[in-house]
């Protein structure tokens, strides 16, 4: 027979040092309470699967704020219910480590319902402790979403009634429900029996971890004394009488047999290999300057504008594109946001030899116009003597400015004789590139193939581009 | 590197990852979301974290966990969901944690618009959550400084282990530019405060619970002269045409750009007119704003913000009653034409 010597678990502090005052010997809790039981349950249990090193305690807000006086682990103190938000940042960081999260009942349940939830529904490979008084203890005795039917608090002092606060939250029923966690189980503290049940559930959560499961949910009906006005027997009497009929023990969902350890572990890319990741191109694309054909003075101011699908967004890119291979400062601005989505878009470029102020173009000097909406909203903020080219195959009026370039393009009829109108753009980036003198056409169709994504339409893309510049070469003359 | 043309949003991202940053937890909203399709994109291929959490509240909390463990993390929003941080960043503030927290801001109060506005200046400049604490706050006005001014973020986070705010406007965040990416980031401070889950971290605490009052009074001290020096070390700022300038005008992130253009029209004009523009926001420019506003040569300032006149505030504090400080603001997302600041500019400098 072995003898078992009864010690203080290595996993909490030999003294209390952390805790003010002169008394560091013992806890801060209130005699009969529970919180301090549990602490042991959970310092026994990491001593026992030999993770005491590599644990860390995310406490919460209420009694239980000074989890970090006693557990002698990394220690995270957190906001008012968001210690399983926390506790992902850290488990996520650390996939490692054994990281456990403490509640209480306001805590977990009611101001933090949204991140037990959410981190129960993810299956974070974390253990929580959720401790259920049905109190607020540190404010002063308060409601809590589980505090029972008919239960007299500070903010119940006539009883909780069904009317008013409805009733009391089921959080392992709750949790239970949800397909990623792999053990839920509720237990209590009310006397020796229940207490080495609720230590096997408490054991279960950490090996869960340790073995990597996932999301391991122990709720522990405990004593508030203080917060009940009863005496420590009465409280315990009290769990089992009352609390019982509200909280029913038992595992409510136990998987983690049945699932396979979770791959936690991230392999790090080395710092000289990440542009390659970000697809930074560290080579350089070997362009040359001094070869271009293009004007000594680029001052550009151009608007683009049409219907969502057009893409007069994408045309704008590639002019800033080309122009930034071209050595010019390149500006790209859209309108953002909902009210172009299927309705008109535009976006505004600016080319310049030097640096660009506002990105903005409140007077443009080449309007595109792809439908009939843009060249009426557009039309009287191009500068005089600027260019309009609108597309003649759709939109069926004309420019009324008299002192403007009048440059209609059938853009969508030529990219639809070529087989889509798609590429209505590219037709317009090839009169663009026959009409003006800062985009060189031989840079132009080196940077086509980069800029496109989808490589087998880089030929049709080609085709509408030359098209384009043969017309825009023909209107220049 | 061959530069890259990519929105101001993804520069962020980018250079987010060369600082070494590996740890990204965020919530969509317009106009701040594709930081958060970025950073899925690319956090997972350099083995980092991307988590879209189910709030900002959850966010900012999961920013808290990452950052107390050593890791380099951060955080993205617009107006709204960056109201929603304010609870975590005291946190993080009180718990000296760094991390970089970005602000796309849009129009406001309550959903407002997605459309660009400055009218979360006090808030993320003053402090926004509850507690004696500021945010070092960067204001990027292009899409090479979002790039810059995030790796610079991280820096300052670590450095003085205190949150760090890269606010930026819709406009910025949205608008496409060349940025050229500089060599990722190689050498980090040590962290001995971190929470590692190893036996030498164990004594570690990641808290910001003080319940003596003489601890946290001390606490609290400890970070003013934290601002203090981070006041005397890190103020950036970038001045056009102050040379000869009779008068200054002062303006941060798009505004900046297009004050840069005013001001070339209105010296064409022969006004001498010049720009102050603060890169970082806390801490502020103030001692520079008070030498402009002790030389004779300077008349006047003229503030102009996207907002109802939030940082003129700090440039009346700093001018103190030497010299008229004047407003102009813009609101709901509207943006002033050259034309109108040119002539908002004149007004103020009472030159029409």
């Amino acid at each position: 027979m072995s003898v078992k010597i009864l010690s203080k678990s290595e996993a909490f502090y030999d003294t209390y040092e952390r805790r003010p005052g002169s008394n560091k010997d013992q806890t801060h809790y209130c005699p009969g309470c529970g919180h301090g039981i549990l602490h042991k349950l959970i310092a026994e249990a990491l001593v026992d699967f030999g993770v005491t090193k590599n644990s860390i305690v995310v406490g919460p807000v209420g009694c239980s704020v000074f989890t970090h006086y006693y557990f002698n682990a990394g220690n995270f103190q957190s906001a008012h219910g968001r210690a399983p938000a926390v506790a992902t940042g850290v488990k996520r960081s650390l996939p490692e480590s054994i990281v456990l999260s403490y509640q209480g009942d306001g805590d977990l349940a009611a101001i933090g319902g949204n991140e037990i939830l959410h981190a129960a529904n993810r299956g974070e490979a974390i253990t929580v402790f959720f401790v259920n008084n049905a109190i607020y203890g540190m404010t002063g005795g308060q409601m809590a979403p589980t505090t029972l039917i008919g239960q007299k608090t500070t903010t119940t002092p006539y009883g909780r009634t069904l009317e008013n606060e409805g009733y009391p939250i089921g959080m392992s029923e709750i949790i239970s429900q949800l397909a990623s966690p792999v053990y839920v189980e509720r237990v209590m503290l009310a006397d020796t029996r229940s207490i080495n049940a609720a230590r096997k559930a408490v054991r279960k959560g950490i090996e869960n971890q340790v073995e990597k499961k996932g999301f391991s949910f122990i709720e522990v009906l405990s004593t508030c004394p203080t917060g009940w006005k009863m005496t420590a027997p009465q409280a315990e009497e009290w769990i089992k009488t009352t609390m019982l009929e509200s909280f029913p023990l038992g595992v409510y969902k136990d998987i983690a047999d049945q699932v396979e350890p979770l791959i936690l572990h991230k392999d790090t890319v080395p710092s000289r290999r990440v542009p390659k990741f970000l697809g930074l191109n560290q080579e350089g694309e070997g362009f040359d300057i001094s070869q271009m054909k293009i004007a000594e003075d680029v001052d550009q101011e151009i608007k683009i504008a049409g219907f969502g699908g057009q893409g007069v967004l994408s045309l704008g890119v590639w002019l800033s594109e080309i122009g930034m291979r071209e050595d010019l400062k390149v500006s790209w601005i859209p309108s953002y946001g909902p009210e172009m989505r299927g309705g008109t878009a535009n976006c505004h470029v600016k080319l310049s030899r030097t640096d660009i102020g506002s990105p903005l173009v409140t007077h443009s000097n080449i309007l595109i116009a792809m439908n009939r909406p843009s060249l009426e909203k557009f039309e009287a903020d191009v500068v005089e003597g600027g260019v309009i080219i609108w597309d003649n195959s759709l939109i069926d009026i004309e420019p009324t400015r008299k002192d403007i370039r009048n440059m209609p393009i059938p853009a969508t009829q030529i990219a639809k004789d070529l087989g889509t109108t798609r590429i209505s753009n590219v037709v317009i980036l090839g009169v663009l590139a026959g009409i003006t003198d800062f985009l060189d056409p031989d840079v132009v169709q080196r940077v086509l193939p980069i800029i496109f994504k989808k490589k087998q339409l880089l030929s049709i893309n080609l085709k509408a581009f030359q098209k384009g510049l043969e017309l825009g070469r023909e209107l220049a003359n | 590197m061959a530069k890259q043309f990519v929105k101001g949003n993804e520069a962020i991202v980018k250079g987010a990852i060369l600082a070494g940053c590996r740890a990204y937890y965020g919530y969509p909203i317009t106009p701040a979301s594709e930081i958060a399709h970025a950073a899925a994109q690319y956090m997972p291929l350099v083995g980092g974290t991307f988590l879209q959490a189910e709030s900002e509240i959850a966010a900012i909390n999961m920013v808290y966990g990452a950052a107390g463990t050593g890791l380099r993390a951060m955080t993205a929003s617009s107006s709204p969901g960056f109201s929603l941080k304010q609870e975590g960043m005291s946190y993080l503030a009180g718990a000296e944690l760094p991390c970089v927290v970005v602000n796309i801001m849009r129009g406001g109060p309550g959903l407002g618009n997605i459309a660009p506005e400055q009218s979360d200046y006090n808030m993320t400049v003053k402090g926004g959550g509850h507690g004696n604490y500021k945010n070092i706050v960067l204001a990027p006005n292009s899409a090479q400084e979002m790039c810059d001014l995030t790796i610079l973020a991280f820096d300052l986070a670590d450095k003085y282990r205190n949150p760090a705010v890269l606010l930026a406007d819709g406009f910025i965040g949205q608008m496409m530019e060349p940025v050229d990416f500089p060599e990722p980031v190689t050498e980090f401070a040590e962290k001995t405060w971190a929470v590692r889950g190893v036996d030498q971290d164990r004594r570690n605490l990641i808290s910001s619970i003080e319940l003596d009052p003489d601890d946290l009074e001390r606490h609290n001290q400890k970070l003013q002269r934290k601002y203090e020096i981070i006041s005397n070390n890190e103020t950036r700022y970038e001045e056009y045409q102050l040379e000869d300038a009779e008068y200054v005008v002062v303006g941060y992130g798009i505004v900046s750009r297009m004050i840069h253009t005013a001001v070339d029209q209105l010296r064409e004009e022969g006004v001498k007119v010049g720009m102050l523009r603060p890169v970082t926001l806390m801490p502020y420019p103030t001692i520079r704003l008070k030498e402009l506003a002790e030389m004779d040569q300077i008349k006047a300032f003229s503030v102009i913000e996207l907002s109802n006149g939030q940082m003129v505030d700090d440039v009346r504090l700093a001018v103190n009653g030497k010299k008229p400080v004047e407003f102009f603001g813009r609101m709901g997302g509207n943006v002033p034409s050259i034309k109108e600041l040119v002539h908002e500019i004149k007004r103020m400098m009472r030159v029409v």
